[in-house]
């Protein structure tokens, strides 16, 4: 049982006067304590994260050796070493393809469909999220209903609701037929890239407004109290009180749908199709690379998706102060605490339930 | 409108009166807001409600009219989900897989997420705040990163020819999967433990207990909903993965539910098996729902309103 290892060793100690006496673990000699607790999550996320993205670094320097091997005759297999290769290979414009944005290399195509995948579900999420939560702060029954009704499009396995969608926008399908048009959304073609925008802000929108809702309920009434004694027009309360109160919460839900939306690949992959530049995204991208034993590339192509993605959450934490961690306000915290309110859980749940966003 | 008549002023006021007073009083243009509320509400229930109807109404038409647009089944029937169990598509096979991958990775989570947590919400050591950075990071990177080097090495290909064949294992799965749930898992409970106070960990320790002691008996049950919701939400997680598990479960015996569904094929051979594929989906999708229902309360107020209850 895990419980197991969070016996200390050694709590008790012989004292001067010969008595024992019990060292207060929540006081002293912690960090010991501490590491032996965190070992096994450290070891396991060194192991089954830290090393492979190492072995992937490694990998995107590696090409696979393709053709006759001169001396022997035979198919050549195994990889060499090929430097920047695989990353100088993507301004080669040697696979170029038409996707959205024009005809260009593969890679570039797909990091645009990444990019503006990102950019317009996220922010399409945001204004529909916290509009759901202004109306859901309004009401004062019925939330529970609410509530549930909003963790349907979560607890549907994403690849379900990519094939769910489909259907729905299927040639002969229900969307036509309410629009009474004849548009091919399942083609590889701009109505594709609409229809993975659409099916991503259903599921994903809810969940913004869940996360702002819980924002927006820390907010003490007498906020709007005051404002409104002061003359201030609803306007005024939303865009001077509400948002910047509501903003700790809110940058962090958007960070975490952000990183989300970037490693996007279910939506597109089970709805469209695999090998459809219209919708390939990066993580697609790079999967068709692995599985064609394109191992270098692949590996390549993710590394820049992960920088890329290192970036975005920089830039977040840094500019706009993304809290991510929940340990931003020490001084703050301590005078919450006595209303029995612990800051830092809170802030810490809402990151927690950020990421319960779900893998695309 | 009743609640706005003035008040009476006489001093005695029988009983009714008192009550009709002591409600709020509610103008007209409050009453408009409220209603707009509501009908918000309900706007926002039927947007997240309508498409999964739309799964359940497509699942119940016969098999033939998977296509069809009419609103409501007719005939209803249940032929489709007879169909999903059927011989080649393996889905019986594929919910035991799922169950039993998702099981495994949920339990081997909350085992190493539990004193994890402990650690990071009750202990002060240098550090902390580099080990919260390391497992806010492990669940921020693209999961496709791992795919490249976990392939090469799951299938003993050069040079991880020293590893076991791991393609078509469920360990495969299990062992990617604990790198997204375990800092989920760590992330919950570090909050529910910090929601606890610390006073009742000293209070039993006062009373003779050791640290250890006084965690399994006084913080865990506390903390027993905290790592019930963890578990749902880690074990949904795990249950809706599908990139790992199409990469390294390619055997038809060997899948998951949710590569199993993207790979139905149809018994005519061509035709999309819309049917059958929805009747899946909506199988998938039920029990998750049911404990999502089950537990929201939990799920979402717990993790965010703070407070021990």
């Amino acid at each position: 049982m895990a419980t197991a290892t969070a016996q200390p060793q050694s709590i008790s100690t012989v004292g001067n006067d010969g008595h024992k006496h019990k060292k207060n673990a929540l006081s002293d000699g912690q960090g010991r304590l501490a590491w032996i607790l965190l070992a096994p999550t450290l070891i396991v996320i060194i192991v089954v994260a830290g090393i492979p993205v190492l072995l992937s670094i490694r990998e995107s320097f590696f090409t696979a050796n393709a053709g006759v091997d001169p001396n022997t005759g035979m198919v050549a297999s195994g990889e060499s070493f090929s430097g920047l290769g695989n990353f100088s290979a993507i301004f080669s414009g040697m696979d170029n393809v038409g996707g959205n944005f024009g005809t260009m290399g593969r890679f570039w195509n797909a990091f645009l469909n990444t990019t503006g995948f990102t950019l317009i579900c996220v922010v399409l999420e945001t204004i529909l999220g916290v509009a759901m939560a202004l109306i859901m702060s309004k009401a004062f029954r019925g939330r529970g209903i609410v509530r549930a009704g909003i963790l349907v499009p979560w607890a549907i396995p994403t690849i379900v609701s990519a094939l769910m969608w489909k259907l729905i926008f299927d040639e002969a399908g229900v969307m036509n037929r309410i629009l009474g048009q004849q548009i091919l959304w399942l083609a590889d073609s701009g109505a594709g890239f609409l229809a993975v925008i659409i099916a991503d802000v259903w599921k994903t929108a809810p969940f913004i407004g869940l996360l702002t809702l819980a924002g927006l309920q820390t907010i003490p009434g007498e906020v709007y109290e005051a404002a409104k004694v002061d003359g201030a027009s609803a306007i005024q309360q939303f865009v001077r009180i509400t948002l910047p109160m509501v903003k700790p919460t809110l940058v962090v839900a958007v960070l975490f749908r952000t990183l989300d939306t970037l490693r996007m690949f279910d939506l597109p992959y089970g709805m469209i199709g695999p090998g459809k530049y219209h919708v390939e995204t990066l993580s697609i991208f790079a999967y068709q690379e692995a599985t064609q034993q394109r191992y270098g590339p692949a590996a390549a192509y993710a590394i820049i998706l992960f920088i890329y993605v290192l970036l975005i959450a920089f830039i977040f934490v840094k500019l706009l102060g993304a809290d991510v961690i929940g340990d931003g306000a020490p001084k703050k915290s301590k005078k919450k605490k006595s209303e029995g309110i612990d800051p830092d859980g809170e802030k810490s749940a809402i990151a927690a339930i950020s990421t319960m966003g779900g893998a695309h | 409108m009743a609640t706005t008549t003035a008040p009476a002023t006489e001093s005695h006021l029988s009983p009714e009166e008192v009550q009709r007073l002591a409600k709020p009083q509610r103008s007209s243009k409050a009453v408009i807001g409220m209603v707009a509320a509501y009908a918000g509400m309900a706007l926002i229930v039927l947007y997240c409600i309508i498409p999964f109807y739309w799964m359940i109404v497509s699942s119940l038409r016969l098999p033939t009219m998977g296509r069809s647009t009419a609103f409501w089944p007719s005939p209803a029937s249940i032929a489709n989900y007879k169909g999903v169990f059927a011989g080649q598509n393996n889905f019986g096979r594929s919910l035991i897989n799922s169950l039993i991958v998702s099981g495994t990775t949920t339990v081997l989570t909350l085992l190493f997420g539990i004193v994890a947590a402990y650690a990071l919400a009750r202990l002060q050591f240098k550090g902390k705040s580099a080990v919260l950075w390391v497992i806010m990071a492990c669940s921020m990177f693209p999961l496709i990163i791992l795919i490249p080097p976990l392939l090469k090495m799951f299938s003993s290909t050069e040079p991880f020819t020293w590893f076991p064949y791991w393609i078509n294992t469920y360990q495969a799965v299990i062992v990617p999967g604990l790198s997204f749930g375990l800092p989920l898992a760590v992330w919950n409970l570090t909050a529910f433990f910090k929601q606890l106070p610390v006073e009742l960990e000293q209070a039993a320790m006062v009373d003779g207990c050791t640290p250890g002691v006084a965690f399994r008996k006084v913080i865990l049950p506390l903390a027993a909903p905290g790592v019930f919701t963890t578990a749902i939400i880690v074990f949904i997680g795990s249950w809706n993965e599908f990139l790992v598990a199409l990469t390294f479960l390619q055997a038809a015996d060997k899948q998951t539910a949710t590569v199993a569904i993207s790979k139905f094929t149809g018994t005519t051979g061509f035709d999309t098996p819309y049917g059958s594929i929805m009747a899946a989906g909506v199988i998938v999708t039920v029990p998750l729902l049911i404990a999502v229902l089950l537990f929201q309360r939990r799920i979402v107020a717990g993790l965010t309103a703070g407070g021990v209850k």
